[in-house]
């Protein structure tokens, strides 16, 4: 019996590595932490109310970004290791296969647990403010896209101790990720884990299409809206038909492995190259869902620290409409190598050039706002301008891989991931910090101390091009990715030794980013942020920081283009909105059938990550439950009265 | 229909009258007996046949959109159209995509 | 200027909102957005078995195996049910919740048959030969259908469960709202079954 147990746990559990042990321990340490500090402090119920079964836009975007951050510094550690393991040839740091895992979930972490977290936060944090809304078109579905993606990420997370993680790189090709070569439970982890947060990101595309098209403020017409706002619209219309893409690929995956389906096998008709055209299709669409906000984040912080009406308004909102029609017709750029002939690529190389131009509009529009605009070199107006070379260097060489023959020297070596790390990081990473810091003081309602903050860019920023201008180099050497290690005979060493300097500083800047916060939740007395603390352009800078629980006493007008700088101009000349009476104010109530209902989809995932099927039933039915229980649900609402309403205006406007 | 509550269904009056499902189901019918006969019966050439197939597909979809899910009667600017039409393509261009692709990568079997 | 005016009284309700949105409105525009998405999500399935239906790796091919008169059955059956659950809608419509639920009963059980037939059609299979690991083409033909059935199956517990809601609390404008959510996706699971006689039935016996 004992042996049997032992037997058990030696598979069950990750053994033999001393990194994961201790990873066992300060999971074991935190998890207890926390519990006792709950418990001491008697916040189990204020935890319960006002995190785990809040509907509120607001604190559902602040969970997302909390999360996301948390999931930036695992993908992060992930990536030291592998430049350390890279930084001198034939390094033993990371055995072969412990450098597949730590890649895998390293892109995986990035892309699903950390990007589209933090974009989702943002979303939700600020689109209902900027349009005027008290929160989102459906806030229970907001709530379970949240938990969703967050017993996902906890699922995906799990396989570092337990099982063993995902070894076939970020998007699992077959027939590597089949059962034939990965018998593990890895592969399992890794589809449950992205299918289970990636029903949270559809709803989530879902949920913000039907708040942008039907819940602006009366008077705000759609070339009246904030760019922010058009950036995510454009987003949600991608995420809509592509994230079903992504779900149906997975299933087959799994199919084949729990069911003996033969779908990407290598024996009884199954082609592995269906998966890869059926997962581009996906994974294609995927970056342009995470780039678009950045650049809706770029436009308004361009226009706000410039002082500056945003230049080309109209051919900034085309431009990101295209962009999402187009992202669904460049996919096979992913595969030009994989044998589909000269029509095919030809076609896809065209379309790939296309997609470039809109984006470059853009850069030029957001150029022309800043001319003789009066610039202010706040944190967020820092990392908009760095974006900007970054993210053109690395457009320019995406045009340089879309040269379909170009693209058999360049495919999967180190210019490929160059190149992509230049858009994610210098697009998307540099954006979301951007909107982080424009939009801290709106989220909890103190600054960021300035200073550490500029520590943070510089690091980051040079970091950045230290680390990864060598790879362009040594990708055109023939270093291809995905290699563990390296000889000294390939001249490789020295570029790859100095891309690991810039790692490590890129690393310094994320420890100035997490003492900044510190510093800052520290010291929030005295950096205590008013409304409008940047002299914002748009409604959501029009109420106190932190915005109060139903957001507006009054529904705003959205008549014109930065209408809170119009009214800011309207009110400076005395003009001032009429007196409006306050009426009841129509609320969701808290509920804990998201909390609950992702438990039990994390049950199920469990469950069938193992094989054991009557857990899979068990928290299939849970989840049945839980929706029946959703369906007869009727009391759902309630009011907030009137004199409850003025007494919060009246103490949070008095302090401002 | 001048008194127009605010709090009232604007986009859901469902104007559908029996007339209008009837007439929808029987077009229906005929619609999939058409290509049920021409196929079971051999009627014609495979390319013919298959175009009988896929427009009457085709139409009978129409057909119930129209009949069934009442799709004029929302109100304008029709959203659920407009993103009808571009998952249409969407859907196309997958199917077509993939088959395009696929047949250019084919794998011997 | 009669026009203008007409139109003007859709805007102008929309102005006087004062940010209270119709929840029913916003359920069936987000609903459709969902269904688009179920769209896509069955074309992948579609483009899949298309791609892989002649990879039947020297086993079992579909097409000798299909058995028409039941596929016409399953065919008219769920057609009429659909048509049914559109007199449901009208029933409602008319305030007639009696006829309402009785019309919703009969739609489920018209679904119900056909989940029956469909469920005997793929055991037949099965014991044919063709099964769900046979090749690739098989397992492509089972997930696609069957993603359908369980579409199917997933409808009729909803659909029982409005049943018990109209029973309680009449039509209102919250169970209103869910029954014409509910009547969509019905319609919509009969028009994904158009193109599975098309593609998968009508084509393979081709």
């Amino acid at each position: 019996m004992l042996e049997r147990l032992k037997e058990f746990a030696s598979e069950f559990f990750v053994t033999g590595d001393p990194l994961i042990y201790g990873a066992d321990v300060a999971i074991g340490i935190t998890m207890i932490t926390i519990v006792a500090v709950l418990t001491y402090f008697k916040k189990w119920g204020w935890l319960w109310r006002n995190w785990l079964t809040t509907v509120d836009h607001k604190k559902i975007g602040i969970m997302y970004i909390i999360a996301s951050i948390i999931m930036l510094f695992r993908g992060g550690v992930d990536a030291l290791m592998m430049r350390l393991q890279l930084a001198m040839p034939n390094m033993d740091f990371l055995h072969p296969e412990h450098y597949n895992q730590v890649f895998t979930t390293h892109g995986t972490i990035m892309i699903l647990f950390m990007a589209m977290p933090f974009m989702f936060g943002l979303f939700n944090v600020i689109v209902p403010l900027q349009i005027g809304a008290r929160d989102v078109a459906f806030p229970f579905l907001n709530a379970l896209s949240f938990w969703l993606f967050f017993l996902g990420a906890m699922l995906f997370n799990l396989s570092f101790v337990i099982g063993g993680s995902p070894d076939a790189g970020w998007l699992s090709y077959p027939p590597l990720s089949e059962l034939s070569h990965s018998p593990g439970v890895g592969q399992n982890f890794y589809i449950w884990g992205i299918q289970i947060s990636g029903i949270g990101s559809l709803a989530t595309g879902i949920n913000f299409l039907v708040t942008i098209i039907k819940m602006r403020a009366p008077g705000m017409k759609w070339m009246k809206m904030p760019m922010f706002t058009w950036s995510v619209f454009s987003t949600c219309i991608i995420i809509l038909f592509a994230f079903p893409i992504l779900t149906v690929t997975l299933a087959l995956l799994f199919l084949d492995r729990f069911a003996g389906a033969h779908f990407f096998t290598l024996d009884l008709g199954g082609n592995p190259m269906m998966y890869i055209n059926l997962i581009w299709m996906w994974g294609h669409p995927e970056v342009y869902i995470v780039v678009l906000p950045a650049f809706g984040v770029f436009s308004e912080i361009v226009s706000t620290f410039s002082k500056k009406k945003l230049f080309g308004y109209k051919s900034m909102v085309f431009a990101m409409l295209i962009i999402s029609f187009l992202s669904f017709f460049t996919w096979a750029h992913h595969f030009f190598t994989m044998g589909s002939g000269a029509d095919v690529n030809a076609f896809f190389a065209v379309t790939t050039m296309l997609i470039a131009i809109p984006t470059g509009v853009k850069i030029f529009n957001w150029l022309f706002t800043m001319f003789r605009g009066r610039i202010r070199m706040d944190t967020p107006m820092l990392w908009t301008i760095a974006f900007i070379p970054c993210f053109i260097v690395g457009g320019m060489t995406g045009v340089m891989l879309s040269v379909a023959p170009a693209d058999f020297q360049f495919h999967n070596s180190y210019f490929l991931i160059a190149h992509f790390h230049q858009v994610l990081i210098g697009g998307v990473v540099f954006g979301y910090f951007a909107g982080l810091y424009y939009w801290w003081p709106k989220m909890f309602g103190f600054q960021l101390p300035e200073k550490l903050g500029k520590w943070a860019f510089w690091t980051w920023n040079i970091g950045f091009y230290v680390c990864f201008m060598p790879q362009y180099a040594v990708g055109l050497m023939g270093m291809t990715r995905r290699l563990s290690t390296y000889g000294w005979d390939t001249g490789w060493w020295e570029l790859n030794f100095v891309s690991t300097i810039g790692a490590f500083l890129m690393g310094v800047g994320f420890l100035f980013q997490v003492a900044q916060i510190a510093d800052g939740i520290r010291k929030y007395k005295t950096l205590k942020a008013s409304g409008d603390p940047w002299g914002g352009r748009t409604l959501e800078w029009s109420i106190p920081s932190p915005a109060p629980e139903y957001n507006f006493a009054i529904t705003p007008r959205g008549d014109d283009i930065d209408e809170w700088w119009e009214e800011k101009e309207r009110r400076a000349k005395g003009i001032y909105p009429p007196e409006q009476p306050l009426e009841p104010i129509h609320m969701p109530k808290n509920s804990a059938i998201p909390f609950i209902m992702s438990i039990f989809w994390f049950i199920a995932g469990f469950g069938f990550v193992f094989g054991w099927l009557w857990m899979a039933i068990l928290g299939l039915a849970g989840v049945g439950i839980c929706m029946i229980a959703r369906s007869f649900s009727y009391d759902t609402d309630y009011y907030i009265p009137v004199d409850e309403i003025k007494r919060t205006e009246a103490s949070l406007r008095g302090s401002v | 229909m001048a008194e127009h509550n605010s709090h009232e269904s604007h986009g859901h009056e469902q104007h559908g009258s029996l007339k209008s499902y009837v007439i929808g189901f029987i077009l229906s019918v005929v619609l999939t007996i058409i290509p049920l006969v021409v196929v079971l019966n051999d009627m014609m050439g495979r390319t013919a046949a298959l175009s009988v197939v896929l427009v009457t597909a085709g139409l009978q979809f129409v057909v119930q959109l129209f009949f069934f899910m009442h799709i004029r009667e929302s109100e304008k600017p029709r959203w659920n159209v407009m993103a009808l039409i571009f998952g249409l393509l969407i859907m196309l261009t997958i199917v077509i995509g993939s088959i395009w692709i696929m047949l250019n990568n084919a794998v011997a079997h | 200027m009669a026009q203008a005016a007409a139109k003007h009284g859709h805007d102008h309700a929309h102005d006087h909102d004062h940010g209270h949105h119709d929840p029913q409105e916003l359920k069936i525009l987000g609903f459709w957005f969902f269904l688009i998405s179920d769209v896509i999500l069955f074309s992948v399935l579609f483009a899949t078995f298309i791609v892989l239906r002649d990879n039947t790796a020297g086993g079992p091919v579909l097409s000798e195996l299909i058995k028409m008169p039941g596929v016409i059955a399953e065919t008219f059956i769920l057609l009429t049910s659909s048509f049914t659950s559109g007199l449901a809608v009208l029933a409602m419509n008319q305030g007639k919740v009696k006829q309402l639920i009785s019309w919703l009963a009969v739609t489920a059980v018209l679904g119900a048959s056909f989940i029956v037939l469909e469920v005997t059609e793929f055991i037949e299979l099965i014991h044919e030969g063709f099964s769900y690991t046979t090749s690739a083409a098989s397992g492509a033909f089972f997930t696609l259908v069957g993603t359908h059935g369980l579409h199917v199956s997933l409808g009729l517990i909803w659909m029982i469960g409005l049943m018990l809601q109209l029973k309680k609390r009449g039509i209102t404008d919250v169970t209103r709202g869910k029954i014409n959510v509910i009547s969509l996706y019905w319609h919509f699971l009969d028009v994904v079954w158009i193109f599975l006689l098309s593609i998968v039935y009508l084509m393979g016996v081709m």
